[in-house]
């Protein structure tokens, strides 16, 4: 595995780790379920379905420490660079890949950025819905992106996970969350077919994703 | 008279335990050594789970009334966010969960830790069942609007309301009993966990015929006559830890044993409903915390209420 970015380290950094996690447990009781695949450090490209900012903590919280280490989650640029802590959480924390959402001429290409943070030797967490999903439809259709970079790097695992009852912990727009108990499943790894057309993939990989959710998991669905 | 008692107790308690971890040992080496075996597995983990459950108890005791109640209060919390877990709320929701779990469930053991009966006695069962459904109406989502709201005050009432009266007990002012209310929880907790230890053991060697085959079927008319009937007699040989003659300690005893009975029954019915087998997954080998203490949840009020009612002054 190759050395990428400054790896985390100092003692803030590690007592905003340890924070995070713990009150990422204490609020969602959250269970990892490794229903599809097995903890381990290969390079993978985990994607989840999106309901909240709070997604890829969660995700993040219930992969072991060695995994933790090397796996950066793909989030939003104009968010969290709004604000010093958002900033600090999102570069020193969790050095996530920061991807602007509105492209200008100078903007790199996000493809390009997910592709050498995975030379890198890094695992990445992706939201292919975009966008997070506020609405009733269990799973939104997903963007290119992940079949894009699944193009570049086709010998890459790309895992589903499917982020149960956060969405419930802490509606978009609400403040206070409610401590129910979530899980986080890991499904069996798809990857990139040989000469599978876009849409083929995105459909195969969002079926995927789908099969990982829960089977109770009507009862958990919010609004 | 209380401390030499809970010695004995603790010292009961814990050596059926390790004759059971004796016995669960041995099953494992002789009928299943190195293999999986789902019925011994399940004792086992079942035992190792008991061991840290009275061990958690203990300590709550040693840290007297402040400590049951938290121990209590914890166990509440826990009940109740798996039930919310396993219940369809809606986003209109939000506030009357978040009030559920951060208004009423401290509200309700603070009073009981500040001896308030009559205030403790009717905060959920009247000011939260009138609140919630006015929180929620304030959300104005509609859409299956009366079913929502029974089915958080229901959550409410089983999880924190019912199980508070654990604790309770010890608000309880019981002529010539002064300093012995820990050995009544202890009474009423040993009644219950041994009926269904004992309903297990017996369905598990005797049982043929399914009380509610739709509802579980684990639960057998020999498991519920074997394991109300061992109960009761051992609740009534446990008379002399509680303020009951030999024979109202029986009566007592059982029923607790049969409405820790319903209790686990009616709780299986949400069960099936829902679709689930298991309310959680904190306790190896049980499953939720709300399924080890379903039967002691139907089983407190009604044990508190008789023994107010017939033995307290207060």
């Amino acid at each position: 595995m190759s050395d990428f970015p400054p790896a985390a380290s100092g003692f803030l950094v590690d007592a905003t780790t340890t924070a995070l996690i713990l009150a990422a447990r204490v609020a969602t009781g959250v269970r990892a379920e490794w229903q599809g695949c097995d903890p381990t450090t290969h390079r993978r490209i985990y994607y989840a379905n999106h309901v909240s900012h709070g997604d890829f903590v969660l995700l993040w919280s219930v992969l072991p420490p060695a995994l933790r280490r090397v796996t950066r989650p793909v989030a939003a640029a104009d968010y969290w660079r709004a604000t010093r802590m958002r900033r600090y959480i999102a570069e020193e924390v969790f050095r996530a890949v920061l991807i602007e959402r509105t492209r200008t001429e100078e903007t790199p290409d996000p493809i390009a950025l997910m592709a050498d943070a995975l030379s890198g030797g890094a695992s990445l967490i992706l939201f292919p819905e975009g966008t997070r999903n506020t609405g009733d439809e269990r799973l939104l259709p997903f963007k290119s992106g992940i079949y894009r970079l699944a193009e570049k790097r086709p010998e890459i695992e790309c895992v589903p996970v499917w982020i149960d009852n956060l969405n419930r912990v802490l509606p978009k727009g609400e403040i206070v969350p409610v401590p129910l108990l979530c899980t986080v499943t890991f499904g069996a790894p798809v990857k990139l077919g040989e000469g599978e057309e876009k849409q083929a993939f995105l459909d195969r990989a969002r079926a995927a994703l789908l099969a990982t959710a829960p089977t109770n998991g009507e009862n958990h669905k919010d609004g | 008279m209380a401390e030499p008692n809970l010695l004995i107790l603790a010292g009961g308690v814990f050596a059926i335990l390790a004759v059971a971890s004796l016995i669960g040992f041995i099953l494992k080496r002789t009928i299943s050594w190195r293999k999986p075996h789902a019925v011994i597995d399940n004792l086992n983990a079942r035992i190792k789970a008991w061991w840290v459950l009275v061990a958690l108890m203990l300590i709550a005791f040693l840290f007297g009334k402040t400590g049951v109640v938290l121990l209590f209060a914890f166990a509440s919390f826990t009940a109740l966010r798996e039930f919310m877990t396993l219940t369809p709320t809606r986003r209109g929701d939000h506030y009357a969960l978040a009030a559920s779990f951060f208004v009423f469930l401290p509200a309700q053991y603070a009073l009981v830790l500040a001896d308030q009966y009559g205030i403790y006695s009717v905060l959920i069962p009247v000011y939260a069942f009138l609140a919630l459904p006015i929180i929620a109406a304030f959300r104005a989502e509609t859409a299956r609007y009366m079913e929502r709201v029974a089915q958080v005050q229901w959550g409410l009432m089983i999880c924190v309301f019912c199980l508070s009266h654990v604790p309770a007990i010890l608000n309880l002012d019981i002529p010539g009993f002064e300093g012995g209310n820990l050995l009544l929880i202890t009474f009423l907790i040993i009644v219950v966990q041994a009926s269904d230890v004992l309903q297990y053991v017996c369905g598990k060697l005797f049982g043929r015929r399914k009380v509610a085959p739709n509802l579980s079927p684990s639960k057998t008319w020999e498991g519920l006559i074997g394991g109300v009937g061992l109960a009761t007699l051992l609740g009534g040989g446990l008379w002399w830890l509680t303020p009951f003659t030999p024979l109202v300690a029986l009566a007592m005893a059982a029923l607790i044993a049969i409405m820790g009975f319903f209790g686990g029954l009616v709780m299986s019915a949400i069960k099936r409903d829902r679709g689930v087998k298991d309310w959680g997954q904190m306790i190896e080998g049980h499953g939720g915390v709300l399924d080890r203490i379903d039967s002691l949840v139907f089983a407190a009020p009604i044990f508190f209420h008789l023994t107010r009612f017939f033995f307290s002054v207060s």
